[in-house]
């Protein structure tokens, strides 16, 4: 110990000549451009980093080696010099036919796993024919109300050999369930069948706001497909923790870690309360960040994220496998940060973006396409954000060793900084009950909309700069780039197939494996096994759900 | 000085439910000085513009990100003239495409904000634009 304290002393001792002798008269000469200098979460950032920043920061308990606790620098000891990270662009648009189409692109160009964008109505639990759905079509993604669409969808696309992950929520339970009966018909065994759920609805209260029944029996749905999947679908991610949507709506870096972890810990939390063994579940959640603009603060989350997970399920809910312990997730680059104004520049801040990714170490990344501040990309933007990551992946060297960033003093103090402020934040919750408390005061999404308003503000006030649109604008720009048009149609066609669907199905069997459905939600009895009979009868996702809204009601959210 | 305050609705029709934009913006018009209605999510065009004559504002601001404003935007502009607001303007934001702003405003738009806009530039438009009315 005296031997730290005598390094310190010394260390400070130097720093304090260094401001004297070599910064003071510079910073006389030549001021610095600005008083503050901040992140994009509007964190202040010091002008160096130096030992002294990092004088908390253990080696072996913090920072450690990878594929070992607390798995700050990752979760392989080979980082990705054994396997690369997955190239999953989310892609979605119109009819199953036509995001059938574009998968396909997309694998024959070397992408090397699937993502789902589902349509509005979709995402509602509406049908194609509902009056909710005008206007709604195809349009944010593509469009499914029954297994005859998800046959179409996933034609000639192996489930046993493609992962496919799936942004649903809301009705997540219905989509897995016709993903998995699409999968049976292909022949595929559940247990070799691997994939993602989004299916975290907490965060849909919180910020992305897409939710159809009430808090807690929305959570009960989550847990069912838990405790299903643990039991017949063991290689499938049940869930995708979601910080995306969260940064999004205007978070900042430190609330998207904090309250996604914090859901994390609310979802495992549940998932105990039903009886299920930490060790058998918690390895298979997921989570999926942002990365956003300011590269070293994102790679800060990651390590951050990773380290505090290890730490919490060892600590609260005293994990022991290995894999319980340890955080994967996927990233995509900020949606939010591209501008409409001289659109080409997305390109480059994608790269950026996704590079932190990268740094921090990200299981699967999406690359934004550079025209989505406009419209759903088109073949040719896609193309270009895959390349993005193969250019990344195969030209950089950024992938030839482990944690590259790992003992910068500015990374592990904005690693540790991260950390602590997310404790703080847990606290908080805690104190409220829980998140499902938090989220019903309200807590999470004020704090995101006051996040988000500072942000609008700064950028007004120029401290924010937004290249070609608060700085370097063009007058009279003209934006030349061909966006891709979901044609009006889409919706007649779905409608037709629904019709041919529901003309072809034995009604009976529909309306008694509805009625099973209901009397499984009303009795607390897993609802996965009535869902797929449902699913297997061609029973709608619009009927599904409206069955179960028939049990759970419908969410209303308070004003806040 | 009783000058009457200008009164907007801030509306979110459709499915989507990405309100940062719809909350920034009411924020910001309320910090003006305006009077701000926000509707909350998924207002069919009936219920927005129901709310706007209960309202008797002088502003729809409509705030659409999914690509539904073809369907959505003249439909809500036909309901207000029906109820007799011929005054009211109805100003969209969000994720319009170029090509599609000609024809929103031949259909009684009043201005489309694209994503970058700046607050103050909203703020100055109302203000410029409500002034006229009697």
């Amino acid at each position: 110990m005296p031997e730290t304290k005598e390094l310190n002393s010394s260390a400070d001792a130097s720093a304090e000549r260094w401001e004297r002798e070599t910064l003071g008269p510079v910073l006389k000469k030549r001021p610095e451009r600005k008083k503050r200098f901040e992140t994009v979460s509007l964190d202040e950032v010091n002008r160096l980093y130096t030992p002294a920043d990092v004088s908390d920061v253990v080696f072996e308990r913090d920072t450690a080696y990878p594929g070992e606790f607390p798995y700050t620098r990752g979760i392989h000891p080979t980082g990705y010099r054994g396997k690369l990270w997955t190239m999953r662009q989310f892609a979605g648009f119109g009819t199953p036919e036509e995001t059938n189409a574009r998968f396909k692109y997309l694998l024959e160009h070397g992408q090397t796993g699937l993502s789902v964008a589902y349509d509005l109505p979709t995402l509602m639990g509406y049908d194609a024919d509902s009056p909710l759905s005008e206007g709604e079509v195809g349009k944010c993604g593509v469009a499914v109300s029954s297994l005859a669409d998800m046959e179409v969808l996933f034609d000639g696309i192996p489930l046993e050999e493609v992962t496919v992950s799936q942004t649903i929520n809301a009705p997540a339970s219905v989509l897995l369930a016709m993903y998995l009966v699409v999968a049976e018909k292909q022949g595929a065994d559940f247990r070799k069948v691997s994939g993602t759920l989004q299916n975290d609805i907490l965060k849909e209260y919180i910020a992305q706001k897409e939710w159809i029944y009430p808090i807690r029996p929305a959570m009960k749905l989550v847990i069912d497909t838990f405790e299903f999947c643990t039991r017949h679908v063991p290689k499938y991610n049940p869930i995708s923790v979601s910080g995306y949507h969260i940064r999004e709506a205007g978070s900042t870096a430190l609330q998207e870690l904090a309250f996604t972890l914090r859901d994390g810990v609310e979802y495992v939390q549940w998932g105990v309360d039903a009886g299920l063994d930490v060790d058998e579940f918690v390895p298979r959640i997921s989570f999926f960040f942002n990365a956003h603009n300011d590269f070293f603060e994102e790679v800060a989350k990651y390590r951050a994220a990773r380290r505090i997970w290890a730490r919490v399920m060892r600590e609260r809910f005293g994990a022991g496998s290995e894999r319980t312990l340890q955080l994967r997730f996927h990233t995509q680059t900020a949606g939010v940060s591209l501008t409409v104004q001289q659109p080409l520049n997305n390109i480059v801040r994608v790269a950026i973006q996704a590079l932190a990714g990268v740094l921090g170490g990200t299981q699967s990344l999406h690359t934004d396409a550079y025209d989505e501040a406009l419209a759903l990309p088109t073949d040719r933007a896609a193309l270009i954000a895959l390349r993005t990551q193969q250019i990344i992946a195969e030209e950089t060297g950024v992938a030839n060793t482990v944690d590259p960033l790992g003992g910068s003093y500015f990374i592990e103090s904005l690693t540790k900084k991260m950390e602590d402020g997310a404790y703080e934040y847990f606290d908080k919750i805690d104190s409220m009950g829980g998140m499902v408390e938090a989220i019903e005061k309200g807590f999470p999404q004020r704090e995101i909309q006051e996040s988000a308003y500072q942000y609008q503000k700064a950028v007004e006030r120029g401290d924010q700069t937004i290249v070609g649109v608060n700085k370097y604008s063009m007058e009279g720009e003209q934006t030349e780039v061909p966006t891709l048009v979901i044609d009006e149609g889409v919706r007649g066609r779905q409608v037709e197939r629904l019709e041919r669907a529901k003309s072809r199905r034995d009604s009976g069997e529909v309306a008694n494996s509805l009625e099973k459905l209901k009397r499984a939600a009303a009795s607390g009895d897993n609802t996965m096994p009535a869902t797929i009979e449902a699913v297997r009868a061609y029973a709608t996702l619009g009927e599904i759900c409206d069955a179960l809204r028939d049990v759970y009601g419908l969410y209303e959210e308070p004003a806040f | 000085m009783n000058e009457r305050k200008i009164r907007v609705l801030v509306a979110k029709p459709g499915l989507d439910g990405h309100d940062r934009g719809a909350k920034v913006i009411a924020r910001a018009l309320r910090d003006a000085g305006m009077e701000v209605i926000y509707t909350g999510l998924r207002q069919t065009p009936e219920m927005i513009a129901a709310a706007a004559l209960q309202e008797d504002v002088d502003a729809v601001g409509v705030s659409i990100l999914s690509g539904a404003h073809n369907t959505l935007c003249p439909r809500i502009v036909e309901l207000l003239r029906e109820r007799g607001m011929d005054d009211c303007l109805v100003i969209v934001g969000g994720i319009i495409p170029q090509e599609d702003i000609p024809r929103l405003k031949e259909q009684g738009v009043s201005a489309v904000f694209l994503p970058g806009t700046s607050t103050e530039d909203i703020v100055t438009f109302l203000r410029d634009n409500v002034g006229q009315r009697a």
